[in-house]
């Protein structure tokens, strides 16, 4: 019943979509690239929804339908290529995609605003030389992210893991002539190396404990024996929580994702906040059996997700670029999501990695149409007034601010407040963890309000410059994104907690210890503290910014030293550039020029030469010139040739050993 | 009668006379200094060669050696022609046969 279900055409039509826009797309006319690289995603989504329609009945389009066309898809649901991939001795790694509740939820977030935000580049890339570039780099993306989520195996994810890495270093590094953004690229790169490094290690002792990469097998292999407790369990948890760290920019390997800025904004949107960097959260909730075995690799997971985020939303307070403030919201927003698996509320991060993809990638699709607006223009200081020149903008942006910061009934309200929950049922260091995202929750409302008084009321603070609305092709997303961010929470089902989302997921992730045992009244007071201190942001932006615009100004002044260390990020790159790059830099200068360049290749080289050299010194005597010297080693060379081939050898040497043994023998 | 004379020598002492021959070649064209002279060392060796291909077709009773000498003497000659107009062009030019001094092409 299953079996047509196409589901290696979802990541194969963002592929193609790479080969024919990446080979061919330069000498293609602009429509026909523009045609491929929407085609692409939208063969992917229409495979996903097929399947989500199978999963969830579909009901009367089932019936208006003709009979077998959207059949039931009963979950999960392997798809593995035929041929072996890798079978070498004990290891057998199959190239298998596996269709569960967690990877359609996730396929439909990837492929669904992944279309959405290939709709925008139409507008926003138009004008770009490198248009067929960009679309292919977008299309490889979507292709390495859906191997990403559909993998059934560690291995396979890898794949998909690397490569999503790599289709973010292209596209960091979009404008490439720019020497801020090649750089970026290449910190982005090398970041998620070192989180990679985690993930390699994980998987080489998965192999090593349990002889398969397999979720599932893993899983059942860990239900079998109640032996698998802590110990090897835990430091494969945390090689795998290093990883996700470094996708997901975690602490303390965050500090790529605020340069990653440096891409095209849709390219922010769709990469680096709404589906790449949520890939480590879905490792995690992937491999929730194996972290549920290692308690202390979990409360790590919750600890650096509750510092992270409100490390972050710190440091977004005074940033002043607009995609700065987003790409630390993101990773602030990330941060919540790794709370929420840390305290085992998968669904619940989940959740929120599904909302915060809508009103994250609708936050920055709008940056990018003020951006695009402007010319260009990024500093959140030389805009102001804009609401009346780019209303739908300013609309749009005001439900995103709403719902990241947790406005009922915006979609941020239900999530945010869905981890919050899980939190707070877990104990007293649970509740820790609640006061600290709580508090998050009221930087991020201020933050987030901040910008939207900064770019969208006030007075222009840049008269000179004159403000369009963008075209139809990125309002369009832009519409149905804020429509997402409004209704996306709802399928939650209840206040707090998850409800609906979690009993759908629970066969993938598990009914986290936190969904049972709260009360409805519990929900309830919990709501309204963050809807209140969502107010509280509010309103204290609304001060600073809108009553008092000096007042902001003024507080920078009278604290210079919080004010410095917030606008430079806490020194942190400044810390990672004395201790790690500068000694690596010192070092791998001292080893290659001194060690490799002129110890071993200079010495290869001299010494080669040297030998030559002599040899030719040596053999030079033989030419002497002399013709009838020539002719005499040819003949002698010829008479040893035939004393070679005459004298019987093994009989000579055969009498000679018996000589010798004969004479031994006396 | 002929073929009792043959049977009367053996096999080995015409491969000793030829070897003989070419080992007198080989001695003669390495310590001769005249052109002419070493020139005629050549033609002794393949005599030596040819003489040898010769007993060895008798004593299997081929042809093959026979007709190898054939080609030999052919390559003889035709060496001979074109080596004596060498060597007349070389006297012309530098009036001398000494090998040692026909050095032009040396560095």
């Amino acid at each position: 019943m299953n079996a047509h279900l196409p589901l290696w055409l979802i990541p194969l039509a963002p592929f193609a979509g790479f080969l024919i826009n990446g080979i061919l797309g330069r000498r293609l006319p602009k429509w026909l690239v523009t045609t491929v690289a929407l085609a692409a995603p939208l063969a992917a989504f229409s495979v996903v929804l097929e399947a989500a329609a199978g999963v969830f009945g579909a009901g009367p389009l089932q019936k208006l339908l003709p009979q077998g066309l959207l059949p039931p898809v009963s979950l999960p649901l392997t798809e593995t290529c035929p041929f072996a991939w890798i079978n070498a001795g004990a290891l057998h790694v199959d190239f298998s995609f596996v269709l569960d509740q967690l990877s359609l939820v996730m396929l439909l977030v990837v492929t669904g605003v992944g279309f959405l935000i290939h709709v925008y580049s139409v507008g926003y890339m138009g004008d770009d030389e490198g248009y067929a570039r960009y679309f292919s780099f977008l299309n490889l993306f979507l292709f390495f992210m859906s191997v990403l989520v559909l993998a059934a195996n560690a291995l396979v994810m890898f794949i998909g893991w690397e490569g999503v890495g790599l289709a973010s270093y292209l596209l960091i590094g979009f404008y490439f002539q720019k020497k801020s953004a090649a750089d970026a690229g290449k910190k982005a790169f090398i970041v998620n190396r070192i989180g990679d490094f985690g993930f390699l290690i994980a998987m080489f002792l998965l192999l090593a404990n349990f002889g398969t990469l397999t979720f599932t097998e893993i899983a059942t292999k860990l239900g079998q024996d109640p032996g698998w407790q802590g110990g090897v369990v835990t430091v494969i948890a945390l090689c795998l929580m290093l990883g996700a760290a470094g996708k997901s920019a975690q602490l303390p390997l965050y500090i790529w994702l605020p340069d990653a800025m440096e891409g095209p904004t849709p390219v922010s949107a769709l990469i680096h906040a709404a589906t790449m960097v949520t890939a480590g959260v879905y490792m995690v909730a992937r491999n929730h059996v194996l972290f549920g075995h290692a308690p202390f690799a979990l409360g790590v997971v919750a600890i650096v997700g509750a510092l992270t985020a409100i490390f972050a939303a710190t440091i977004a307070l005074v940033q002043n670029d607009i995609k700065r403030v987003l790409a630390y919201s993101t990773i602030s927003q990330l941060g919540y999501m790794f709370l929420g698996c840390g305290v085992a509320a998968y669904s619940a991060a989940i959740f929120h990695l599904v909302t915060h993809a809508f009103f994250k990638a609708l936050l920055f699709l709008a940056a990018g149409a003020v951006i695009h607006g402007l010319g260009g223009e990024q500093d959140l200081r030389k805009m102001g007034g804009l609401w009346k020149k780019l209303p739908v903008t300013f609309a749009v942006t005001t439900v995103g601010v709403l719902a990241i910061a947790g406005f009922f009934p915006f979609a941020g309200f239900f999530s945010k407040d869905a981890i919050l929950y899980a939190a707070f049922l877990q104990g007293a260091n649970g509740r820790v963890l609640w006061l600290v995202g709580v508090v998050t929750a009221l930087l991020t409302s201020f933050y987030m309000f901040r910008l939207w008084y900064l770019a969208f009321l006030g007075k222009p603070r840049s008269p000179e410059v004159h403000p369009h609305e963008s075209p139809w092709s990125m309002r369009g997303p832009l519409l149905i994104l804020a429509l997402l961010s409004i209704c996306g929470g709802w399928i939650g089902g209840t206040w707090a907690g998850v409800g609906r989302f979690g009993g759908f997921l629970a066969p993938s992730v598990g009914a986290g210890a936190a969904e049972t045992g709260g009360s409805a009244h519990l929900e309830l007071v919990l709501s309204l503290v963050a809807v209140g201190v969502a107010l509280a942001g509010w309103l204290v932006a609304h001060l600073l910014y809108r009553e008092k615009s000096t007042l902001a100004a003024s507080l920078a002044t009278a604290l210079p030293g919080g004010y410095r260390l917030l606008a430079d990020k806490y020194f942190v790159d400044e810390f990672y550039g004395a201790t790690v790059v500068k000694p690596l830099l010192g070092l791998s200068k001292f080893f290659l020029e001194w060690v490799v360049e002129i110890g071993i290749l200079g010495g290869a080289a001299w010494l080669l030469g040297g030998v030559a050299k002599l040899a030719g010194a040596a053999l030079q005597r033989w030419q002497s010139g002399n013709l009838r010297s020539y002719a005499a080693w040819v003949a002698a060379g010829a008479a040893l040739v035939l004393l070679f081939l005459l004298v019987p050898w093994a009989t000579v040497l055969a009498s000679l050993t018996a000589i010798h043994l004969g004479v031994a023998g006396h | 009668m002929s073929s009792l004379l043959w049977e009367e020598v053996p096999i080995s002492w015409f491969l000793l006379l030829s070897a003989a021959l070419f080992s007198l070649g080989v001695l003669g064209f390495l310590i001769k200094r005249n052109l002419i002279t070493v020139f005629m060392s050549i033609e002794l060796m393949l005599n030596g060669v040819n003489l040898s291909f010769v007993t060895f077709a008798h004593q299997w009773h081929t042809v093959k050696g026979q007709i190898f000498v054939f080609f030999v003497m052919m390559v003889a000659a035709a060496e001979a022609a074109v080596g004596l107009a060498i060597i007349i062009a070389v006297f012309r030019a530098r009036a001398t046969l000494a090998v040692d001094r026909i050095d032009l092409m040396k560095l």
